[in-house]
């Protein structure tokens, strides 16, 4: 690298790309063991289930290749992206509320675990009043629960607050049925 | 006659009280996600995917349909008001309009693409309904290696020929492939990619794949730049009327602008980026007052690529419901729709769901008239959207991703399926590769497999079906020249630039 660096700057090996591409390389690789695994019939060996897996395993070999080269050669990322500091902190704390909301949904149920996500998530970006983003998170969550969960028919993971507020709806909706 | 016929029939499907009462709600809840930076009509679609299990299609169509038109309304408000381009396809929009907005004249942006969107709209949908029959008259000669080549023209030309760079899109459209592999293979009854896992033998559902790439990846990338340039509003200043001399200098490029668009939409190829430019490109060389552009803002600038964009999306209808070709994200993601329906697009759909197809042709024009009300007289509640602070809009969209996902089998396999996605979209955002090709391959690819296998199957194996056909050897040449085309271009070009002084090593 050190006889390189002065007389090529733009071309030097660019690390992120070239791991992208390494990581395409292994995808490729997943594919192709996969597709091993899959028990052929010699009735439909002429264009059985591995025929399509396999064109797709040689492209993306060789989209993967054309992408290390690209790295090799100094990569693709925009001026602007590379300049641009990644903001760490504020990835962490989405992260750490996706993986939150993960533990929580089956033991507390799906309000309770959106509202940490809402909240992690808000003071991640840099809001800076949790509670009112827990009270805010509540109220959508609430929402996105009902809306999805009684007018679509889809069945969401209920926990201790989402049964107490159905059986009180089931009951007014008992009461006004008379 | 006949197309009027039907158009007359569709009409009498759209308007009844509860069809209309869908269309309300589709291109009001398609302007609000417009607005709205980090939300597009094909996240929204696919959180609303559950509903084809409750409506009748028409209704759910006209649903989709409503958000897919409202959310090309609702993203010029945000390009024009926020220079932040809400969809990608609005990108023109906001070199003109933004500038427009900074000079006091925001109304007559807003105005002059609501209004073009309408005509462009309007026209573009009265394009669907006369050219769809006539695409089916030829479609209906179309056998498997044709219907394969016709796939393998539109995968060329949705990830390589549109984009900045063809290997990042079809490394895109492979990882569609896989992703579309997974599960039970439907011909042979074989688990394919499953990693030994139960859960992936039904395979991956195009709503984890949508919520993960557009929701997951997208909020992951914007944490990430939260200290990149923040934008700010521009006040809505100046009159939403236009004067004489604006609609003089509007009506011309909203034709122009519709007479790009339809038939680039409408080709298997697709995207409303390049008509959108294409028509900037061309009001700016027509244009007197071409000393606006880049500076104060030209209304030609905003009307032409807005009519531009909008003829385009009803353009992308034709393929879809003809051929059951979707060449975007939003009309792979109707495709799956109509097979949650079992209904398969393609050319008998036109007579087989005559009600469904000529009902949502109808409801378009209903929806465009609704658009313009929606996004004129009312368009300061739309304004007081784009106030929503980014912490709680973001984590707002996460709560409804979860909702979406979860909701599909309550599955926590399937939210870590999300957000690996998710992390794949943040990289994918973060490295340059386009997401839309990811959802047309796991659509289009298990189709195009089919029709792959069918071909073979008929020609007993032999491999030359797909070039003894002319048509499907057309095809596939002109897939040839989308990819490999640009590259020869550039390659005399450079050649013809650098001359015989070319230095080896030095490219």
């Amino acid at each position: 690298m050190s006889t390189s660096d002065q007389q090529a700057p733009p071309r030097r090996l660019a690390m992120p790309e070239l791991l992208i591409g390494i990581g395409l390389l292994a995808c490729a690789a997943a594919v192709a063991w996969q597709t091993l695994a899959i028990p052929v019939s010699p009735l439909y060996s002429k264009v059985g289930p591995t025929v399509f897996p396999y064109l797709t395993m040689t492209g993306m070999l060789v989209l993967s290749l054309l992408l290390i080269v690209a790295a090799l050669r100094g990569g693709w990322q925009p001026e602007e992206e590379k300049e641009t500091p990644t903001d760490w902190k504020a990835m962490g704390f989405v992260a750490a509320g996706l993986v939150a909301n993960l533990l929580l949904i089956h033991p507390l149920g799906f309000t309770a675990a959106s509202v940490i996500m809402f909240v992690l998530i808000c003071y991640g970006f840099g809001s800076k009043h949790p509670l009112r983003d827990a009270l805010l998170g509540l109220i959508l969550a609430l929402a996105a629960y009902f809306g999805f969960a009684r007018a679509l028919g889809v069945n969401i993971g209920a926990g201790f607050i989402e049964n107490q507020l159905n059986s009180v709806i089931d009951a007014i909706i008992g009461m006004a049925r008379g | 006659m006949e197309t009027l016929n039907q158009l007359a029939h569709g009409f009498s499907v759209a308007f009844t009280p509860v069809n209309l009462m869908w269309c309300l709600l589709g291109t009001t809840l398609g302007t609000a996600i417009g607005v709205l930076p980090g939300l597009g009509p094909a996240l929204t679609i696919a959180l609303l995917l559950p509903i084809t299990y409750q409506v009748a299609p028409e209704a759910s169509f006209i649903l989709f349909a409503g958000i897919y038109y409202g959310a090309m309304y609702g993203g010029s408000t945000t390009s024009i008001l926020l220079n932040t381009p809400g969809e990608s396809a609005t990108i023109v929009t906001a070199l003109e309009g933004n500038r427009m907005a900074r000079s006091g004249r925001g109304g007559a942006a807003l105005a002059t693409s609501a209004i073009g969107s309408f005509v462009a709209g309007t026209i573009g949908t009265l394009g669907v309904a006369f050219l769809a029959p006539i695409v089916v008259k030829f479609a209906l000669a179309f056998g498997p290696a044709e219907y394969f080549s016709l796939m393998v023209l539109a995968f060329i030309t949705v990830s390589a020929v549109l984009g900045s760079s063809s290997v990042r899109g079809l490394t895109s459209l492979f990882a569609g492939f896989v992703i579309g592999m997974i599960g039970v293979d439907l011909q042979t009854g074989q688990p394919r990619f499953t990693f030994g896992m139960g859960e992936l033998l039904d395979g991956v559902d195009v709503i984890i794949v949508a919520v993960g790439l557009f929701a997951v990846g997208e909020t992951l990338y914007m944490a990430s730049r939260r200290y990149a340039g923040k934008d700010e509003i521009v006040p809505l200043k100046g009159s939403l009327y236009m004067t004489a001399a604006e609609w003089g200098r509007s009506w011309k490029a909203w034709l122009r602008g519709a007479a790009i668009g339809f038939p680039i939409g409408a080709m298997p190829a697709g995207g409303a980026e390049i008509p959108t430019f294409l028509s900037y490109a061309i009001e700016k060389k027509l244009s007197k007052h071409k000393e606006e552009f880049g500076t104060v803002g030209a209304i030609e600038g905003v009307a032409g690529p807005e009519a531009a964009n909008n003829a385009s999306a009803a353009g992308v209808l034709v393929p879809m419901l003809t051929l059951g070709l979707p060449t975007s994200a939003t009309a792979a993601i109707m495709l799956s729709a109509f097979q949650s329906y079992g209904i398969n697009p393609g050319p008998l759909l036109l007579t087989t769901q005559a009600n469904l197809v000529w009902g949502l042709i109808a409801s378009l024009f209903i929806a465009n008239v609704i658009l313009v009300i929606l996004n004129l007289p009312l368009i300061g509640l739309w304004v007081r959207l784009l106030k929503i602070p980014a912490p709680q809009l973001y984590a707002g969209i996460l709560v409804f991703a979860t909702v979406g996902t979860y909701g599909i089998s309550q599955s926590p396999i399937d939210l870590v399926i999300l957000y690996l996605l998710g992390a794949a979209g943040f990289l994918m955002r973060r490295f340059d590769f386009p997401t839309a090709p990811v959802i047309i391959g796991m659509i289009l690819g298990p189709l195009a497999e089919t029709q792959f296998r069918r071909a073979m199957t008929i020609s007993n194996g032999d491999w030359s079906v797909f070039y003894t056909h002319k048509l499907s050897l057309t095809l596939l040449v002109l897939a040839f020249i989308g990819l490999a085309g640009p590259h020869i271009w550039a390659f005399i070009e450079h050649r013809r630039r650098r001359g015989p002084e070319h230095v080896p090593g030095d490219a």
